[in-house]
Parts: structure tokens; sequence; C-alpha cells
């Protein structure tokens, strides 16, 4: 509860900070010591916490120590963020300080989600989450293809905003509560029709919200268009909250009717597998292949939320943080390069062998390569898929594409060691940045190595 | 906690290694002979003893930081470790381009390649495996030939697949007997062999095809001859001599205890693709003009009869198997060395272009004929009793076709004779090419090829050492 209302008094003071503060660099270290001062309320709450969740307003939220986890990984997700890309967000426009208030609000809306008791609550989790973004992604307002992007994402959001809607209105109506244990009473076999198109309504709105086949036509486009800083957060952080409400509807409310929905959302998470990781591979710029390996990368997020058990908790966990670290980090150097092709890779290890070095620690683990965070990620996911005992075929199938993903990734790896060519640089790269990309690096190791660290108690 | 150094001294070595430039070259040097000094004392000690050590790692996945060394992972270990020295000697004198990296990267190899023969818990075997790969995806592709880039590329991506499978397998049983050591070799072989014959057959596949892409046996072996041909020539010999055995060792000691029924059930197919793997490759060699092409096939022949007699089960020939690895790894190190050496002095690889060895440089024609010799299993060198025993086991199978096996692998032996002598007589005689002044070995190449010899010829009159080293390893298997 603490962090709702410290990310929310966050949010309203840099709005302010905007209209006081003229001096972008001061806004962006103001907004930066913030998002500290609101990890360090992550924490404090967490270490009060008791094994007893706190349940707020009614029973609309409950606040476990899973969500306070989860809010307190994304929140440190979100500073490693701010460190590394603030140069870059200076530069989309003029409005710093008004980027920063919207990621906080955003971060209000990542919590409500990892700690919703009610659909309202979801309901109002995901619009909280998904309007800020609405507006990141055409806050470039000279080039045309941000507005697009923007706009794009704006009518696909409210579109399956509505299908939301839809579907809670059906639930209310099949069961008359909105609250997510209401439905742990329905029985498999007497299932009232209107229960279960509410559940597929759902599936599809959620399938939207995280990108999955065949609902997941919008995001290159808007990864694409939006600007690039902001199309690292919207893939990665705003991503994973939207995983953690899909898992907890799933695994709270329907995991006792898994019957009805795990084949159809098998089947999505082997069509969203097969579409990210096969179009990734026909991609020439970095950008768009990133927005395809998001794709992919969520088609094995839906593993944890397919299989409902135990482990799914902890593999969305670290799922969640590994492939957001990792995916910030290639943004980040992504964005000190000119040119976003392939090409604008090459020769990068000669030119700077840190950062090249760097970005190959990144790379292997979006690629699942042991003894990185992505490893220990697609690890836990695959063991929940397969401690479900019905979806071997799907584990299999996963590690196929797992094995195609190894193409696109490592062309990247290739273009920086193995090409030659003389990569241009859009910012010069200083030594904090080293560092900080360093502690990024340092990071996605200890996950691979002592995944534990990041489960916590979980 | 000795067998924790033999991995960490390389591991630290290669890390360091990146920093120190053209001082890598000396890091690499003694840390190999570090390495060198514990395997011989690991060894020394190994024959009737398994040394252990343990850690808890990760224990929400059941999986432990736990090594343990039996006189077969003493042994291959302590290849690995004559290998890297041999290597590191021979190499002395040659300029390559950034040294730091190219000795860090070996390093780190050496490594994953001996954590893999010491692993005991699956997980931990697992990492290795890829530990092994990373640092040889680099070598091949920054240091290798014309077409290194997508080449290496492809043995990467065929590696990979088969290592996915070979989790998927290992998830698969580990979960059969949850718990804190649930990946520990002891309860990864009670989950496998209790599981009912069916499923041990398809959880054998799942295992097998990355062993089996590792050593490769036909049809896998397809990335085998490019990777060997484009790899830079020390790292050929990592790929030849040492990670090939990681394949044979894990079937050996991943595979075949694991999941009996299925190989019980698989052995005959296992068998009848490796003797048409022999065949096959030993044809493919005859006709080869390029030296690198003509001992990749080779090695595809040998390691062909080297995993039929892994699935013969008889216990003579899963011992023969333990002995033929350490013998075929500095055999065919050696056979690399020579090959460097004379696309340094000569600029070509192609035997048409080549010879007159014995007039221009005698001492290097000797050793080609004598590693030559022992790569054809002549008796008094090293390759004869393993390769024996092999045959003896393949013989011994229990196997209605055992007799058809042993007369289509032993025309592999003929044709083997066959192309081997052909190449030495096509580059060490005939007559000299003329117009290229060629040195005679350098001291480093003298006494990197003189350990080379020295073993072959002390292991081929007086093999017993290796024997007993690995007799009770090869009575846990085939009891």
């Amino acid at each position: 509860m603490k962090a709702i209302i410290a990310a929310t008094i966050i949010g309203v003071l840099l709005m302010f900070a905007g209209f006081l503060v003229k001096d972008k660099k001061s806004v962006v270290t103001f907004a930066i010591v913030l998002f500290l001062l609101l990890f360090g309320v992550n924490i404090w709450e967490l270490m009060e916490a008791g094994d007893e969740p706190q349940i707020l307003f009614n029973n609309m939220l409950r606040i476990d120590r899973y969500s306070l986890w989860f809010g307190m990984l994304m929140t440190g997700c979100t500073v490693l963020y701010a460190l590394l890309v603030h140069k870059e967000v200076r530069k989309v426009g003029v409005h710093v300080a008004e980027y920063f208030a919207l990621i906080s609000f955003i971060l209000v809306g990542v919590y409500l989600l990892a700690g919703y008791n009610n659909l309202l609550m979801l309901f109002l989790g995901i619009e909280i989450m998904s309007i800020p973004q609405y507006i990141l992604a055409g806050s470039d307002k000279r080039n045309l293809k941000s507005s697009e992007a923007s706009l794009k994402y704006f009518l696909m959001g409210a579109f399956s905003t509505g299908i939301l809607m839809m579907g809670i209105t059906l639930l209310y109506g099949a069961t008359g509560s909105f609250n997510v244990t209401a439905f742990t009473f329905m029985q498999s076999n007497m299932l009232n029709p209107m229960a279960l198109a509410g559940i597929m309504f759902l599936l599809i709105a959620f399938g939207f919200k995280v990108s999955a086949a065949p609902m997941h036509m919008w995001t290159p486009d808007v990864y694409d268009g939006a600007p690039t800083p902001f199309t690292a957060y919207m893939s990665t952080i705003v991503k994973a909250g939207a995983f953690v409400g899909f898992l907890r509807l799933f695994a709270v409310s329907f995991a006792g009717l898994s019957n009805h929905w795990m084949m159809i959302l098998a089947i999505v998470a082997a069509a969203t597998l097969l579409v990210g990781n096969v179009t990734a591979v026909f991609q020439q710029s970095v950008k768009r292949m990133l927005a395809y390996s998001s794709i992919a990368q969520a088609g094995f997020m839906l593993f944890a939320v397919v299989a409902v058990n135990a482990t799914s908790w902890q593999g969305m966990t670290i799922y969640a943080v590994a492939y957001s670290v990792a995916t910030i980090g290639v943004f980040a150097v992504l964005m000190k390069l000119k040119d976003n092709t392939y090409d604008g890779f090459n020769g990068l290890a000669k030119r700077e062998p840190a950062l090249a070095f760097f970005t190959t620690i990144f790379i292997l683990s979006l690629a699942g390569i042991p003894l990185t965070g992505g490893f220990m990620a697609k690890y836990f996911v695959l063991l929940a898929a397969v401690e479900n005992g019905q979806l071997f075929w799907l584990v299999i199938f996963g590690l196929l594409m797992a094995a195609i993903s190894v193409y696109y990734y490592f062309r990247v790896i290739m273009a920086m060691y193995f090409k030659d060519g003389n990569p241009e640089l859009s910012t010069e790269v200083s030594s904090t940045d080293k560092v900080l990309l360093g502690f990024t690096c340092a990071l996605v190791i200890a996950m691979g190595v002592a995944p534990q660290l990041f489960i916590g108690s979980i | 906690m000795i067998l924790i150094f033999l991995i960490v001294v390389p591991l630290l070595a290669g890390i360091f290694s990146f920093a120190a430039g053209n001082n890598g070259k000396t890091l690499a040097l003694v840390s190999s002979l570090v390495t060198l000094g514990i395997a011989g004392y690991l060894s020394a000690y190994s024959c009737c003893d398994t040394t252990q050590w343990s850690m808890e790692w990760i224990p929400r996945l059941g999986t432990q930081l736990s090594l343990m060394a039996d006189g077969m992972g003493a042994m291959l270990c302590l290849l690995t470790a004559i290998v890297m020295l041999v290597v590191f000697i021979v190499n002395w004198n040659k300029e390559v381009e950034k040294p730091g990296a190219f000795y860090g990267l070996m390093l780190l190899s050496q490594a994953g390649i001996t954590g893999v023969f010491l692993a005991n818990d699956a997980l931990l075997f697992y990492f290795f495996w890829e530990l092994a790969l990373i640092p040889v995806y680099f070598l091949c592709s920054q240091w290798g030939g014309e077409r290194r880039v997508p080449v290496t590329f492809k043995f990467f991506v065929y590696t990979f697949v088969g290592s996915l499978m070979m989790l998927a397998g290992l998830i698969y049983l580990s979960l059969q007997t949850p718990g804190a050591d649930a990946y520990s070799w002891a309860n990864i072989v009670r989950a496998g062999s209790s599981l009912p014959a069916e499923q041990q057959q398809w959880v054998f596949w799942l295992i097998f095809i990355a062993f089996a892409i590792k050593m490769p046996i036909f049809p896998f072996h397809t990335w085998q001859p490019d990777t060997y041909e484009q790899s830079p020539t020390p790292v050929t010999i990592i790929l030849s001599a040492l990670m090939v055995k990681m394949g044979m060792f894990a079937t050996l000691r991943w595979l075949i205890p694991v999941v009996p029924e299925g190989v019980a059930f698989w052995s005959e197919t296992v068998i009848i693709l490796s003797i048409i793997g022999i065949v096959y490759a030993s044809c493919l060699a005859i006709v080869q003009t390029d030296l690198k092409r003509l001992i990749a096939y080779s090695s595809i022949a040998h390691m062909g009869l080297m995993s039929a007699a892994a699935f013969s089960q008889t216990q003579v020939g899963v011992h023969g198997l333990m002995v033929q690895m350490f013998n075929h790894g500095i055999n065919i190190a050696g056979l690399w060395l020579i090959v460097s050496m004379v696309e340094q002095r000569w600029g070509t690889r192609d035997m048409t272009k080549l010879g007159g060895m014995a007039i221009t440089a005698p001492l290097m024609a000797i050793s080609l004929v004598i590693i030559s010799l022992a790569n054809i299993a002549l008796p008094l060198t090293n390759g004869f009793i393993g390769e024996f025993m092999l045959f003896n086991g393949l013989f011994q199978s229990a196997s209605s076709y055992s007799m058809v096996f042993m007369v289509i692998a032993g025309l592999g032996i003929i044709l083997g004779a066959v192309y081997t002598l052909n190449m030495v007589q096509r580059t060490a005689y005939g007559n000299a090419v003329a117009a290229v002044v060629s040195k005679d070995l350098t001291v480093n190449e003298y006494i990197g090829l003189a350990i080379v010899i020295a073993l072959i010829i002390v292991l081929g009159v007086y093999p017993a050492p290796l024997l007993d080293m690995t007799a009770t390893a090869a009575s846990v298997i085939v009891p």
C-alpha cells in the first residue's frame, strides 16, 4: 500500500516539477532520486510485511508477499532503466518531467495488477498502466511514425479494454460478484456458458495486452514507431505487469477450471512462439527484431500462465526480471548507435570492446544460454510446464523455438565481432555508462548463478 | 576439494588472460602446467577410489555443486590437461591476433570440458556442456578460415538443439525424484532406471541426440568436417581430441546407466548407424585431398567404432572404449599438430601440392609416420590395445548380428590403413616441393611432438596403467 501511495505522489510531484524546473538535467536527477526513494519504500514495505496478506478497501486489494516482491523487483528494474536511458529520454522531447511522471503512474498500475482481488481493480490497474503508454508512444510529436504508433496503440488498447470489460461483465452475470475468489466456487462440470464466455473474453483481452498471437499484430508497429527509450519500457516492465495480472487471474480464479481453457492457452502460447521467432528471423532492424523477440519471449511467459502451479509464480517473477534487465541493456546499447539495423552493429567489438562484451552477455541471456538469467527464466517456466504433466509437447516445441531464436540473437553477436565496420555512435559512451552496463551485466549473471536471490521467499 | 581446482585454475586464468594481452600465452602455459600437475596427482590416486566434493547451490532446483572423479573422469581430465599443454607449447612461437582473448577463450573451454568430465550433478553437467561450447564458438568464428562464420554457426545451432533436448530429458528425469538433490547422478540413475521401458525408450533419444551430435554419429555428423576444416588448428584439436570425448564420456556416464532398458532397446540401431558411419566416413576420407578434411573424416570413422563398442553392452567393449578415448585424443592431437606445421611451412593443406617432407624436414616426417601408424592401430602403438578391445566387445555383444557388425567394422580398419598410408606417402615422400625452403621442427614443436610420441610408444608397449585406472569404472557401467 505504501508503495502505491508513494508512486502516485511521485507521479504528481514530477508533473509539477515540469512547471517549476526548466533545466532538463536537474529534472532527470530529481526523477532518479525519487525512483530510488520509491525503491526504498518498496523494500521497507516488504521488510515490514508479515506472512498474513493485507486486505484493503473492502477486499479490493490483497497485498501479499508475492505482490510486494514483484513490485519491488519491477521498481528496481525501473530504477535501472532510468539510470541507463535517461540521456535518451531527454532527447525525445521537451516534457521530460512528464515522461517520468507517466512512468511512475505505470508503476502504480503494475502494483495494482500484482495485488488486485477484485475484477474492477484489475480493470483500473490495466487502464492506469495503459493510458500513460499511449501518451509515451506518441511523445515524439514531430515524428509521424510516433503519432501513428500512438494512435494504433490507443485504438487497439481501447478495443481490448472493451473486450476485457465484456468478460468482466459476463463473469459478474454468471456469479454476481467481482471478487476473484468468487469464481473458485464454480464447478467445472456445471459451468455456466456465460461464465465460460467471460473467461474466453478475459483470455483474449489479456492476449492483447501481453501481445500473444494472434492478438499481437499491433506490437511490431507500435514498438518500432514509439521513441526507442519508451519502447524499452513498454516491452519490458509494462509487459511484465500485464503478465502478472494475467497469471493472478488465471491461477487464483480459474485454476480449477483449467480443463476448459488450458488447451486454448497452450495453443496460443505455441502460436506466439512460432510467430515471434519465425518473424524475428526476417527482420533487418534490430529494434524491430527486439519487438518480435518480445512476442517470442511472451510465448515463454505464457508457459507459466498455462501451467498454473506453484512453480508458475516463481517462473513468472524470474522471467519478468531476467527478460526486463537484459532487454533494457540491449536497448541502452542500441540507443547509443546511430544505425539501428544489424549492419549498424558491425565492428562494434573493435570500436567499443566493453560495450560489445556487455551486449553479448545480454544477448546470451535473451537466447537462454546457461549461467545467464535468461536460462534460469526459461528453465523455471519450462519446469512449470513439465510439472503440469499435460504439456510435454509444448515444452519440446518451446525448446525448438528457443533454438530458432539463437539465429536472430546471434546475428547481433556476429555483426559485432566477426564483421568489419565502423559503427557510428550517436552519443559518446561515458565511463558512467560502462559502469552501469557492467552492473546490469553482473545482475544478469547473478540471476543465472543464484536465481534464489531473485525469487526470494515466494 | 582438489577437484574444484581443476576447473577454477583454467577458469580464472582464462578470465585474467583477457586483460593480459601478450602475456596470455604465459598465463595459459602456467595454468596448464598447474592443471596437469593436479590431474596427474588425481590420476595416480584414482585407480580404485573415487574422489568427491560437493556444496549446496540451488536447492530449489535440486541441484548441487557436486563433482566426482572416478578412474574414467580422472583419465579424461589428465587427457585434457596433456592436450592443452601440448597445444600451448607447440603454438608458443605463433603469432595470433588478440592473444589475450584467444588464450582466454581456450582456457575457458578447458574449464568447461574438465567440468563436464567431473560433474556429478545433471544440471551442473549441462552448464559445463554449454560452457565448453560458447568459447569454442567464439574461437572458431574469430580466428577460423574463410567460411568460418556460417560454418561455426551451423555447428553451434546443431549442438545447441541437441543440448536443449538433453535438458528436457534431464528435467523430466529430475522430476521423478524431487528433492534437494534431484539432479545428483545417483538420483538421476535411480529415476531413469525405474521408469517403465516404454518411457525409457523415448527419454533415451532426448538425451542421446545431444551426445550423438557431439561425437558425431552418422547422420548427425554433417557439421563436423566443415567445422574442423574452418577452425584454427588449436581449436580443431580441442574439438576433436576433447569435445568429441565429451559425447563418448556422457554416453557412458549419463546414458547407459540412466536408461538401461532404453539402451538395450536401441543399441542395435545405434550400432548400425555407427557402422554405416565407419564405412561412409572411411570412403569419403579416401577421396579427400585436403589434409584437414581427411583427418576429420577419419575421426568420424574412429568415433563410429567407439560408439558401436559403447553400445555393445559388454564390459570389455566399454573398458576398451575408455582406453581408446585417451589414446585417440593423443593421436588425433598429434595428427593435427603436424597438419598445422605443414600448413605453416608450405602454405597449403592440399596433398596434391605437397610431398618430400622426409627430405626437407626429416624429424617431422618421422613423427608423422609414427602418429599415423598409431592412428591405424598398429601393435605396439597405443591405438592397438584399445581397438583390439573394442572389436572384442563388439564380437561378444548379445546381438545376433554381432559377427556381421564386426566384419563390417573391420573393413573400417582396412580402409583406415588405405587413407592414412596414402596421406603419409603423399605428404612425407615423393619429390620435395620445390622453391619452398622449409625448416624442420623448432624446439617447442619438438617438445610437443616428443610428448605425444612418448605417450604413443609407452602406452603401446605397456598399457597397464590406463587399463588399471579404468577397470573399476568399466565394471560399474557394465557389471
